[in-house]
């Protein structure tokens, strides 16, 4: 049962991870040009981070 | 108004552009019909490869192009005249107003969603022990205690951060004396969170916070939904608001062109207007001659021909020949101000539309609340005790708590509005489409919207417009367009000169002949008021081409399925009183209008407002703009100028006018949807609510009651992806 007390901060602490990296995509701007995003992975050039300009 | 700079891109757009650090600048333009990988790799591709360039991003979901120029000064006309090139048509943004664009209600919305998403699985994760305890596993009180405080502790913060928006809109409407949905919702989400901290302390059973969070996330759904939905319309508007500030080539002293925002051209100013740019202030024309397209200021399809010394108006579109204006009002003053003040006062009208949501939350919340208070009231009196008591009252905020009913509405909304863009129609926000449901009279504008709005040859298949197309090859006029359109494939007269506003002449098969206005050929000049174009070799007889405003092909069939839903219809047209009597006729519709100003218009929809009726009105032109944002709903064709599509609710692509139908249909079926889901909502509470009171509701059948009732809702709203089909 003392397991519990390991596992369940660490559980937390992934989620938060996730949370974060949530977080980060926001700001980073991923979600402001969803069409333009699909068709770039079709453009040969590699290309820099999203949001750009 | 957007203003297309044809070929030629000249002149100083140092006003157009956004400083930025390291004596950078941006250069923010609207770009038109990119669609795909292809578009962006060649528009982003050739921008960036121009000299002072330094980086070029496109946006593909909103259509703005960023350009950055170098510490050396870039040429921001190179950039259009590039885009031009390459057959996008392009608009720069008022620099002050695409600093505005920027949708920070939807990333916070998106990150209180994570958040609440986040607190409900986790607090859900010591949840589960709890519901096993209560079914009798084995869960010694320590453990419970224990649990509860695990979940406790990260549901408490998740759902204080994620029920911002909801406290702060509650906040806001008790001030203004009024409850709106997100006052039960506050409420409910806060006294749970405390009620479930006392228990928790006082080491009891029920325990909530998962409930509270999950209530919240769900809710979150709903209203993240209804964000998108009036996104993409608010986007729509910044656009176009960002757009009414084009650039008029305004010229000095010296003759230079300088690119100006319209707001600041002063009276006085010399205007150079060039074939297929719009008017953009009202003035005088001082040198030049050519025909201005009025249709989408007047609706009248008659183009009118002006020269110096005659006026000319804010919105019109110049045909044949560069004018140069003397302006005579400034932006702010001109006739496209006042429309633009009268759609204002319009707009204001319809924000005091009470919502479908609201007003169920209108009658929900004295309800919900009452039987809360009696709860706690009752249950002490009759000798619960007022931990008990208090228990049971929150069990009853938090299982009628409006978790479908928040999601009822916008689910729907979004389906209908899902299922109407893939027909082509583009709807703007939740609430246009309750209005559009509760339509029972439809006004309609005649040029460009019961006909095609340009004009078509009355008479194709006469011997002599076989004889002219030669001629009318060489123009860009519209009206030799559409001749030259109804004989395709002939040759291109030879040593052509044209004469802006009156005329062609040239050479065929050795012989000179003349297209044009009736004094230009040599024709008996008629007063019959309808276009026309007058063709003749060189003392050779003189033929008249009539032309017309072709009715949409679906015009009729359109009407009657309008007549057959039981909606009256009306046509309220600037035009002149004949075309108009023929379209009407031809249509069978009895109640019409001629020669309206847009004030009249608006009156006329005015007047029908008065006499309780919920009026639809579809227009297109800027004298339409007026009764379209007084309207109760109001609809307008992908072709009709932006300040009309930005004053319309419905926005529809394509030739067909069916789309009214089809928009109708859906937007009936959304709100029996609508009703649907609140009267599933009204019977799951009837239930629940005694259930609470009576105590038998534990935390366990409080999680699943609330997501069972809302997948009921969303399951409901899905149904709409079949209307219409």
């Amino acid at each position: 049962m003392n397991i519990i007390f390991l596992l369940a901060p660490f559980s937390i602490l992934l989620a938060l991870t996730g949370l974060g990296a949530f977080w980060w995509t926001l700001r980073n701007g991923q979600y402001e040009d969803p069409v333009g995003d699909a068709e770039r992975i079709l453009m040969t050039d590699a290309d820099e981070s999203p949001g750009g300009v | 108004m957007a203003l297309t700079y044809g070929a030629a891109a000249q002149g100083d757009f140092s006003a157009f552009l956004r400083p930025g650090p390291d004596q950078s600048s941006t250069l923010d333009l609207l770009v038109k019909g990119a669609r795909c990988a292809a578009c962006l790799a060649k528009i982003e591709g050739q921008v960036a490869a121009l000299s002072g360039v330094t980086n070029a991003r496109l946006n593909l979901t909103t259509g703005k192009l960023s350009v950055r120029f170098g510490r050396q000064a870039g040429d921001p006309g190179a950039v259009i005249a590039t885009l031009e090139r390459l057959g996008y048509p392009t608009t720069l943004y008022d620099p002050a107003q695409a600093a505005a664009v920027q949708d920070r209600e939807g990333k916070r919305l998106l990150m209180a969603l994570a958040v609440a998403g986040f607190g409900a699985a986790n607090a859900m994760m010591f949840s589960v022990p709890l519901w096993a305890g209560l079914f009798g596993q084995e869960l010694g009180p320590a453990t419970r205690t224990f649990m509860q405080w695990a979940s406790g502790l990260i549901a408490a913060p998740c759902a204080l951060y994620a029920g911002m928006p909801f406290f702060e809109s509650a906040w806001r409407s008790v001030k203004a004396g009024r409850a709106n949905m997100d006052v039960p919702i506050s409420l409910g989400v806060i006294l749970t969170l405390l009620i479930s901290f006392q228990e928790t302390l006082l080491r009891g059973r029920d325990a909530y916070f998962d409930a509270a969070v999950s209530l919240l996330f769900l809710l979150l759904i709903g209203r993240w939904l209804d964000h998108q939905l009036r996104a993409r319309a608010q986007s729509a508007a910044a656009d176009l608001l960002a757009m009414q500030a084009p650039a008029a080539a305004v010229l000095d002293a010296t003759g230079a062109e300088r690119r100006t925002p319209i707001g600041d051209v002063a009276v006085g100013d010399r205007v150079l207007v060039r074939p297929g740019e719009r008017v953009p202030v009202d003035g005088v024309v001082a040198s030049g001659c050519s025909e201005l397209d009025n249709a989408l200021l007047t609706g009248e399809t008659a183009p009118q021909t002006v020269g110096p010394g005659l006026a000319c108006r804010a919105g019109a579109l110049n045909l044949s020949g560069a004018l140069h204006l003397t302006a005579t009002a400034r932006a702010e003053d001109s006739a496209v101000a006042e429309i633009a003040r009268l759609i204002e006062a319009g707009a204001q009208a319809k924000s005091r539309y009470v919502r479908l949501a609201d007003r169920a939350a209108g009658i929900y919340v004295p309800v919900v609340h009452t039987a809360a208070a009696l709860t706690f009231g009752l249950g002490w009196a009759l000798g619960l005790g007022p931990r008990e008591a208090l228990l049971r009252a929150v069990a009853v905020l938090i299982i009628t708590c409006p978790c479908a009913l928040g999601l009822a509405v916008p689910a729907v909304q979004i389906a209908a509005s899902s299922r109407l863009f893939r027909k082509g129609v583009l709807v703007k926000s939740g609430a246009a489409l309750e209005r559009l449901a509760e339509v029972d009279h439809v006004v309609f504008d005649k040029t460009g919207v019961l006909t095609l709005g340009r004009p078509q040859l009355i008479d194709p298949a006469s011997g002599a417009v076989a004889l002219a197309a030669p001629l009318a090859r060489a123009s860009s006029h519209p009206l030799a367009r559409a001749l030259a359109a109804a004989c395709p494939g002939t040759e291109i007269a030879e040593r052509v000169t044209e004469t802006p506003g009156v005329g062609v002449e040239g050479w065929i098969g050795g012989r000179r002949a003349r297209l044009g206005r009736a004094d230009f050929v040599g024709a008996p000049v008629s007063t019959s008021g309808e276009t026309e174009l007058w063709f003749g070799f060189d003392g050779d007889v003189r033929v008249r081409l009539g032309f017309r405003d072709e009715l949409r092909p679906d015009a009729l069939e359109t009407l009657n399925a309008l007549r057959a839903r039981g909606l009256s219809v009306e046509i309220l047209s600037g035009d002149l009183a004949g075309p108009v009597a023929e379209i009407a006729k031809a249509l069978g519709v009895a109640a019409w209008r001629a020669a309206l100003t847009p004030a009249d218009k608006a009156a006329a929809v005015d007047a029908l407002r008065a006499q309780d009726r919920k009026v639809l009105m579809v227009g297109d032109g800027l004298n339409d703009t007026a009764a379209l944002s007084k309207a109760h709903a109001a609809m307008a064709p992908g072709t009709a100028l932006d300040a009309s599509q930005n004053a319309a609710d419905l926005v529809f692509s394509g030739d067909e006018l069916g789309a009214v139908v089809t928009a109708i249909d859906v937007a009936r079926a959304a709100r029996r949807r609508a009703l649907e889901n609140f009267s599933f909502s009204a019977l799951y509470n009837l239930v629940a609510a005694p259930a609470a009171m009576l105590g038998v509701i534990n935390p366990f059948v409080a999680a699943l009651a609330m997501s069972g009732s809302s997948l009921v809702v969303t399951l409901n709203a899905l149904r709409m992806r079949r209307v219409g089909r």
